[in-house]
């Protein structure tokens, strides 16, 4: 195995080029300072959405509390910004909110793993909705009023940072034989049970990675948008993330991108209508189920596309 | 004691409303298996149909709870055929997400039409007030409880003495078997959810009527504590809807009467995930093996 493959050589230089573009057009001032917060909130939807993926796509556990980690993320790292006022804070911020997001759901976790299909759903909702409530009565998170005036630290550079770490550890997690056995509870748990898989351990490490960069993606929410309020992170937060997955497809990490990014692009279009853009939300969702339960790439990725052509081709 | 039964009695005529929710959700589940997101939501709509009729069309109580009840009976058919139908055959995820979709777009087209604001509930029955050695029961909460004590007799008749109740019973054992018998499970399913609208619509005007506002968002929390009081009793087991729904609806208000009630969502939620970690049958649900 070699680090220096072709492949890998093309993709750093495609992360490095879109990098370089976008932040060309945002010093030329192409990009405006609206759109910029239209290209923050693709960054974290696409490290929330990877992130519920790997938990609801590849390892098949239906997670519909997804803003929960999301919510400790933002606060804790937050909390540590406004102490420590400097990029060696918001990044100490990061790592703290992340990690505090992986131990509780490892904590809440390794019980609720063990139910099924829409009772897991229920259960996770339930915990991010004790979250909720936990952060709306505590006095350090100035309950229902929230936090304002949290110092920006995230910029496009370090938006694209996470969102790119994201999703390359990711997809290397999915490539492991860690990330192997996780497709194979998704496929068939009990399958996957006989033949030697530790299923319990996938599940929860599946679950603690997801929260991991969940709370990533939640502190840099945090940092971007110098405001925090625990309602913020409800019921609907989770859907939102969730709907991104669906629509990507479950179990594919592009397919996650790529919707992250129409989502983002459609939600500003119809920033002022914000009825019509659930409305639309809803029927999205309800149309996506019902023609292509699939989701927009399957468990495909983008990649794959293109080999099908190769592959065709040579045949011919 | 007396502050004690006050909040029982509060608890009972909260926890009846959540009972009538909770027998919707859990024939839905009990026949199709699939958690009804969308159930909260026409329990949401029952509630301004209400409004409705008695503010616009100057009806009595009963009047607007049956107009209410027949039009969500529409609806929840409407939405099993448009929406549930289709994915018979799909994964589990694939309805519960579309579900979900239906909850999001009833809420939203509500909002649409009739707006985001808080709207207060006209007043259509009289404020006497019953005093038991000084426990008071207003006529609000006599009437909650008569009419869900009605309804739950009803249903009681019309499941276990129609031949529709028969079927519905067949259909939530074995839908294959059931349809070898000549059931047609199809229409079966859809009176199951004429009957579970029609409840959560009956809910409604009582929702509103008890607590004086309705809003278009209304549906989320009572919705998901009417599921917490199905998983509570049993999922599909309708005596445990009746059971679970009073049991959260006494403890929610207990929790907020003795303890601090901005924990009080927080605490039901913590109860769903004991009970369904404990005893995730409920009480009086049935254990089903599983099979390879």
């Amino acid at each position: 195995m070699r680090a220096l493959t072709k492949k890998n050589i093309l993709i750093f230089v495609g992360i490095l080029l879109t990098f370089a573009i976008v932040q060309g057009l945002i010093s030329v001032g192409i990009i405006s300072s609206f759109h910029e917060i239209t290209i923050a909130l693709i960054c974290i939807n696409i490290i929330m959405a990877v992130s519920l993926n790997l938990i609801t796509g590849f390892t098949g556990q239906f997670s519909l509390g997804h803003a929960g980690f999301m919510s400790i993320g933002a606060y804790v790292c937050a909390l540590i910004i406004m102490r420590y006022d400097s990029t060696a804070g918001f990044l100490m911020g990061i790592l703290a909110g992340a990690l505090v997001a992986t131990i509780v759901g490892i904590l809440i976790g390794i019980p609720t793993l063990r139910l099924k299909g829409d009772y897991l759903a229920i259960a996770t909702l339930g915990m991010a909705e004790i979250i909720r409530v936990v952060f709306l009565n505590l006095e350090i998170t100035n309950g229902a009023a929230g936090l304002s005036g949290i110092p920006r630290h995230a910029n496009w550079f370090w938006l694209f940072f996470f969102a790119v770490i994201t999703v390359l550890t990711i997809n290397n997690f999915i490539r492991s034989s860690h990330g192997r056995a996780c497709i194979s509870i998704r496929e068939d748990e009990i399958a996957a049970e006989s033949m030697g898989i530790n299923t319990t351990k996938y599940k929860v490490m599946a679950f603690a990675i997801g929260a991991f960069f969940a709370g990533v993606g939640g502190a840099l929410y945090a940092s971007y948008f110098y405001f925090l309020k625990p309602n913020i992170f409800g019921f609907m937060k989770s859907i939102d993330i969730l709907v991104i997955v669906v629509l990507g497809g479950l179990g594919s990490v592009t397919g996650s991108v790529v919707a992250a990014i129409l989502l983002a692009l459609l939600t500003t279009f119809l920033q002022a209508f914000t009825e019509i853009r659930m409305i639309l939300y809803a029927l999205l969702l309800v149309v996506i189920m019902i023609f292509r339960p699939q989701g927009l790439f399957g468990t495909k990725e983008i990649n794959d596309f293109f080999k099908f052509r190769k592959k065709h081709e040579r045949i011919e | 004691m007396e502050q004690f039964l006050q909040q029982v009695v509060n608890g009972i005529s909260l926890g009846s409303i959540y009972a009538l929710i909770a027998l919707g959700y859990t024939m839905v589940y009990g026949i199709i298996k699939l958690i009804n997101f969308a159930h909260g939501d026409v329990y949401m709509i029952g509630a301004y149909i209400g409004f409705a009729a008695i503010t616009y069309a100057k009806l009595g109580f009963f009047p607007a709870l049956l107009i209410s009840m027949i039009l969500c009976a529409i609806l929840g058919v409407v939405i099993e055929r448009i929406a549930y139908k289709p994915l018979r055959n799909s994964t589990r995820i694939a309805v519960l997400i579309t579900a979900i979709g239906v909850s999001l777009f009833l809420e939203y087209v509500m909002m649409f039409f009739v707006g985001a604001e808080v709207r207060s509930y006209p007043n259509v029955l009289s404020n006497y007030t019953l005093h038991l050695h000084g426990v008071v029961i207003n006529m609000q909460q006599i009437y909650i409880i008569v009419t869900a004590i009605a309804l739950m007799v009803l249903l009681q008749f019309i499941v276990h003495k129609t031949k529709t109740g028969k079927a519905m019973r067949a259909v939530s054992i074995d839908q294959d078997a059931a349809q070898l018998m000549g059931i047609n499970a199809d229409s079966t399913i859809s009176y199951t959810f004429a009957i579970g609208s029609a409840f959560a619509g009956a809910a409604g005007v009582l929702v509103g009527i008890y607590y004086n506002s309705i809003d278009p968002l209304m549906g989320i929390m009572p919705g998901l504590k009417a599921f917490v009081a199905a998983v509570f009793g049993g999922i599909g087991s309708i005596p445990g809807a009746m059971i679970g729904g009073l049991g959260i609806g006494i403890m929610e208000t207990l929790v907020s009467g003795y303890g601090n009630s901005m924990y009080r969502d927080a605490f039901v939620f913590l109860f769903l995930i004991l009970i369904l970690i404990l005893k995730p049958t409920g009480l009086m649900g049935k254990n089903i093996r599983e099979k390879v």
